[in-house]
């Protein structure tokens, strides 16, 4: 595959078949959310009220959770406070409707890993679900980061691929760390824009993308296989293997 | 009649009618005691004096009579009665007779157990005899005379009676002077709040250009009409906003709603797999178009309703700016413009991360938009920040077409568009929402020439 551009069909499937508990009240968006999982290749549990979906949750036998943010008989963030309270360390998505910083804020404060604003693709709800699921892989203490034959010395910051030294600016090592961490996931252009830069905006521009064509210009200079992967109509991603 | 009785009512009930009724009972307690001394020292002073004299003179007629016997009395009271000028003197017998005086005889009005009493005088040659009060004192002398000695008081009196009259019609006047100012003042200041009444009614009834009443006068009522006015006109300002924009919304969201649903009816009629896959594509993109749309109008909302104000932190705008810029720099490069950075010191101001950067994001990508100097060049954007006057400055300039001074104001609202072609995407909201985030921060974006091309200039206030 000497081809930088991949589309989410022809990836190699994803190694990663998670069981993902989904608290959603609206029964259609929740059919179509747990249809396109399922699609995904991951095993999916549908509570429709935020009662059901804590006594769900607190089985503890989710890779990942999806709440909403306004629910029945018990508010989304209620919900993820009480699975925090029970010690539960499963990453969870907020959705929800109102898309301000200040409600993001508030998300993450109660416990919750990651917030995307209604309406969002679905691509951009997967990337981030898998990159959620995969984040306990890797251990954060690990002052190594490997894909395929890059190295990221995290503690010298510097980037060798097949032995031989990449030179990177400070944001393309951070673009690029945020990228390797989540090797072998779809990463979004609003993903990078969030972790890499920390803005919560839409700029209506492709201004990521030229930073990541930069970025591979780098990486795959001199060498055939590509590293660094477009995958159209979602994201980037790096191979991990 | 009922409204007349509701608004007497009313007036007895106002604060200014209480108030002008408590300073009339004071008014009228330290009157009173005015008035009351003024009489004690004129009045008084006057009466007490004549009877001092009254009775000093009788004492010493007494002692006469005791010295010099009846007829060094007589002798006496028949020298003072020749030169009598309103003095009254009189002396009766045992018989009740006239023994000598300057009147005929003891008055009716005096009687023997009494020692001060009035009574009537005729003063006068026939026939211009008036009656006139006289004030007399009567002592019984040995073997059984009796001494009246008066005075005519006639005038004394006239004056007591000028003096009390004047008291009472000042009494008088200021309790009705009192009373009627106590009342008109309600009645105006109640005719003042009742207009005020009227205008809020006139408002809650849908009219927005309605205002309080001012009359000029320059009081507190003023003062409150006035600041209620500012509101209202901010009011009105931000429904006749609204109104705009919900019209400007349903007129440009009909656009790509009435292009979508063209295209999806036309891809049913096609029945055919590749041209329903494009129509979805299209559809979605569209759908995002128009979410963009409208997140871009829930921001501009959200800064102008100025309820994030709360959440300003503490931040620098060059670091803000280095990131911006850093973040736009491959992008314009890439477009065969260039995006500098120039000199920036320090700027700590009170402000949103999320949304300066938003703005200057919404500056940058309208200046490679708008900013190229030959078509297809790319644009040369400068970007720099500055202080002065305990101000922010960081301006966004290019070197292309830039705005006539004409449309700088307009090109703010919402959905103006000066591109009518519309070639270039974008929905005519980004620089409107730069200027409510402005407003948001307390401060400003102007627009000015960079001859040639645009300067976008904003002002924040800079922390101390």
């Amino acid at each position: 595959m000497h081809t930088s551009e991949l589309t989410i069909a022809s990836l190699p499937g994803t190694e990663l078949h998670m069981r993902i508990l989904v608290i959603e009240d609206d029964r259609e968006a929740a059919s179509w959310l747990v249809k396109g999982l399922r699609e995904s290749g991951h095993v999916v549990d549908l509570a429709t009220d935020g009662q059901q979906g804590l006594n769900m949750a607190l089985e503890a036998v989710h890779d990942v959770c999806i709440v909403d943010r306004m629910l029945p008989l018990m508010d989304g963030l209620t919900v993820i406070q009480k699975i925090r309270s029970a010690d539960l360390k499963i990453p969870v998505l907020i959705l929800s409707a109102l898309s301000d910083v200040d409600e993001r804020v508030k998300g993450l404060r109660a416990g919750g890993d990651d917030y995307l604003a209604k309406p969002y693709a679905f691509a951009e709800l997967l990337a981030r679900v898998e990159g959620l699921g995969s984040r306990k892989l890797l251990d954060p203490k690990d002052a190594k980061l490997r894909a395929m034959d890059l190295e990221i010395d995290l503690l010298s910051r510097t980037v060798t691929r097949g032995g031989k030294p990449i030179i990177l600016q400070p944001r393309e090592f951070k673009l690029l760390e945020y990228l390797v961490r989540n090797a072998g996931h779809i990463v979004t252009r609003t993903m990078l824009l969030e972790n890499v830069w920390d803005y919560h905006f839409d700029p209506q521009t492709n201004v990521i993308d030229v930073h990541v064509s930069r970025l591979r210009a780098k990486l795959d200079k001199g060498f055939a296989e590509p590293l660094l992967q477009t995958v159209r109509g979602a994201g980037y991603m790096i191979r991990a293997h | 009649m009922l409204t007349k009785t509701f608004i007497n009512t009313k007036i007895f009930q106002t604060s200014t009618f209480r108030l002008a009724a408590i300073y009339l009972l004071v008014f009228a307690v330290s009157a009173g005691s005015l008035l009351g001394y003024v009489y004690y020292t004129t009045v008084g002073l006057l009466e007490r004096q004549t009877e001092d004299t009254i009775h000093a003179e009788i004492m010493g007629l007494a002692d006469q009579y005791k010295l010099l016997g009846l007829a060094g009395l007589l002798d006496s009271i028949n020298r003072r009665s020749s030169e009598s000028n309103g003095e009254i003197y009189l002396l009766v017998g045992p018989d009740g007779k006239r023994v000598v005086g300057n009147l005929a005889t003891m008055p009716p009005e005096i009687t023997e157990d009494q020692i001060w009493s009035d009574f009537q005088i005729s003063v006068g040659k026939e026939p211009n005899v008036v009656q006139h009060t006289a004030r007399g004192f009567q002592v019984q002398l040995a073997n059984e005379y009796e001494l009246l000695v008066g005075r005519d008081v006639q005038e004394l009196r006239q004056f007591r009676d000028l003096i009390r009259e004047a008291l009472a019609w000042a009494v008088g006047m200021s309790l009705v002077l009192g009373l009627g100012g106590g009342y008109m003042m309600s009645r105006n200041f109640l005719r003042r709040v009742d207009g005020i009444s009227d205008a809020t009614q006139t408002i809650m009834e849908g009219n927005l250009s309605g205002r309080m009443p001012v009359t000029g006068a320059n009081d507190e009522l003023d003062r409150l009409a006035r600041s209620l006015n500012t509101m209202l006109s901010q009011i009105e300002r931000l429904m006749t906003g609204m109104k705009e924009v919900t019209s400007n919304v349903a007129h440009d969201l009909r656009t790509p709603l009435t292009r979508m649903r063209a295209r999806v009816e036309a891809a049913l009629r096609q029945e055919n797999k590749a041209e329903y896959k494009q129509a979805l594509d299209q559809t979605i993109e569209e759908c995002d178009q128009l979410l963009r749309t409208f997140n871009a109008l829930l921001s501009i909302a959200q800064a102008e309703a100025g309820q994030m104000r709360q959440g300003l932190q503490a931040l620098d705008l060059h670091e803000i700016l280095i990131d911006v810029v850093e973040l736009y720099q491959p992008l314009v490069e890439e477009a065969g413009g260039t995006l500098t950075l120039g000199e920036s010191p320090p700027m700590r101001i009170r402000g949103d991360r999320q949304l300066i950067a938003q703005v200057l994001n919404n500056l940058i990508d309208n200046a490679m938009k708008y900013g190229e100097t030959t078509e297809g060049q790319g644009a040369i954007i400068d970007v720099r920040g500055s202080t002065s006057d305990n101000m922010a400055v960081i301006e966004v300039a290019d070197h292309g077409r830039g705005i006539a001074s004409d449309d700088r104001e307009r090109v703010l609202g919402r959905f103006v568009r000066l591109d009518q072609s519309r070639t270039k995407p974008g929905n005519g909201l980004g620089l409107s929402l730069v200027a409510s985030v402005m407003t948001l921060h307390s401060g400003s974006l102007q627009l000015e020439d960079n001859n040639p091309g645009l300067r976008a200039v904003l002002r924040l206030p800079l922390l101390d």
